[in-house]
């Protein structure tokens, strides 16, 4: 259906010293793809992502990002980044600046944007995010759902191709949850490419189209929620899956 | 009151010895925490060469007394025809250097990783991080420490007067042998002492609060 690949993953492999982290991966996410990853505490999921992103650097295997074979030798990583949104599980916005500067940072200092126009992109990031009235305010006033609408915010200031997602809630109230999922559905409707690791079951039956269930450095299964969530071929798979619902 | 009249004769003394004992200590201090930066920075590069630099400095200059690096520094840098200001100004600074680069170590490492993590993620390279991001939140933290750092430069700068400056501690000596009355200058001493690490004190703690407006 002419879907492009945007990421690509092929036998990729991640230790830290003697721990074998991540074994042999290999995932295609094409475009507008909504992956959610699935896994038990230690299996990996975390350090997939920062490999994605080359916030660490693989031991072996290839990624391709937008088609393109992306090595750390060759390429400008920080420009990759700029292409690759992620978001954290404790959002990591800059204290020290308010709600639209967070935004604005990296538009302006990296991208060279003017000021003027990041500012009204910013704006436009923060109605999107619902939180237009918060602009001037400075993080350690927000609560955490907003904290990380705002984050969401920042990583969609650097018009990625697509945005990963760390765990965004398992950090907040339950109370919080729905919001933050609510603005990650709205950007998955819009055709956001998005690789979501998470234990909200309910928004990956919901919103992705794809589910990866990783133990222990490996992806053990693969498919669509449905089936995955219904039917899931592994017996790892299903035991998780029991522990977690 | 014998005290309080000697003290308000000899103040046009003593506000001058006072005024150099701040510029040295101020210039000292200025450049102190450039070089406090350069060392923080040769310590946390992971450059094993650059960090054993930046170890050997601090263990020289905190293995001796300051007394001694005023005297190196004083006749190393005068046989060199720099000003004896300076020389004292340079060895202040690099005294406080050692400790300002550990203060600032020491807060550049207590930012969490998230905010290095977070900046790099959105395509900032590690000196813009560094400079939008890392130091203006570290330079919040070094105050408090660095402030305490700035009232002990203050007290130890007057160690310049083994060297003939004529700061505050050596017109209260000076004015002490000439009278036979130590007692009464040093008590005098004191008070202009007290005075400038009042103000120091609070000149850190406004810009502190000038800072902590946005945590
Ligand atoms: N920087 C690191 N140094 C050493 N070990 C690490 C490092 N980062 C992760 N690990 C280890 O790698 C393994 C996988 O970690 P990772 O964070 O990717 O797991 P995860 O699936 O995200 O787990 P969680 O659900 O707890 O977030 C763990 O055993 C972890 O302790
Ligand atoms: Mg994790």
């Amino acid at each position: 259906m002419g879907k492009s690949v945007m990421i690509k993953v092929e036998k990729l492999n991640k230790t830290f010293g003697d721990l074998h982290v991540l074994k042999d991966i290999d995932m295609t996410v094409n475009e507008s793809d909504v992956v959610c990853v699935i896994g038990a505490s230690g299996s990996g999921k975390s350090t997939l992502l920062r490999c994605l992103n080359f916030l660490e650097v693989k031991d072996s295997g290839t990624i391709y990002i937008g088609g393109e074979k992306v090595e750390r030798e060759t390429h400008d990583l920080n420009e990759i980044r700029t292409r690759v949104g992620m978001v954290f599980q404790h959002f990591h916005l800059f204290p020290h600046m308010t709600v639209i500067e967070n935004i604005m940072e990296a538009p302006i200092n990296v991208k060279k944007i003017p000021k003027d126009q990041a500012y009204k992109e910013a704006k436009g990031l923060l109605v999107k995010v619902g939180l237009s009235d918060k602009e001037s305010v400075y993080p350690g006033k927000l609560s955490g759902g907003q904290k990380q609408r705002v984050a969401i915010a920042r990583a969609l200031a650097m018009k990625p191709d697509v945005m990963l997602f760390d765990e965004p809630t398992s950090a907040l109230d339950p109370e919080l949850v729905g919001e933050v999922l609510v603005t990650m559905k709205e950007l998955a409707l819009e055709g956001m490419t998005m690789i979501v690791v998470t234990h909200e079951i309910g928004f990956a039956k919901e919103v992705a189209n794809g589910v990866v269930y990783m133990h222990d450095g490996r992806i053990v299964e693969v498919g669509h929620p449905k089936k995955i969530f219904e039917q899931p071929t592994e017996q790892r798979t299903k035991d998780f899956l029991d522990s977690v619902l | 009151m014998e005290w309080l009249n000697t003290f308000i004769k000899s103040y046009p003394v003593f506000l001058k010895g006072m005024w150099l004992t701040f510029e040295l200590t101020a210039v000292a201090i200025f450049i102190g925490i450039f070089i406090g930066l350069f060392f923080a920075f040769l310590k946390i590069s992971n450059i094993k060469i650059l960090e054993w630099i930046a170890d050997t400095y601090i263990f020289l200059i905190r293995g001796t007394p300051l007394v001694v690096q005023i005297f190196v520094f004083y006749y190393g840098l005068t046989s060199l025809n720099i000003s004896q200001f300076l020389a004292v100004v340079l060895g202040l600074a690099f005294h406080n250097g050692a400790y300002i680069a550990e203060i600032f170590r020491g807060t550049i490492q207590s930012i969490d990783k998230g905010q290095m993590e977070a900046a790099r993620s959105l395509g900032m390279n590690l000196k813009l991080t560094y400079r939008r991001i890392i130091l203006p939140q570290a330079l919040r933290r070094a105050m408090a420490p660095l402030g305490n750092q700035f009232i002990i430069a203050l007290k130890d700068s007057s160690l310049a007067a083994f060297i003939g400056m004529y700061e505050l501690f050596n017109v209260a000596t000076t004015y002490g042998s000439n009278t036979f009355d130590y007692m009464t200058y040093l008590l005098v001493v004191a008070v202009y002492y007290l005075f400038l690490v009042l103000v120091f004190s609070i000149l850190v703690r406004y810009v502190e609060k000038r800072l902590a407006v946005s945590d």
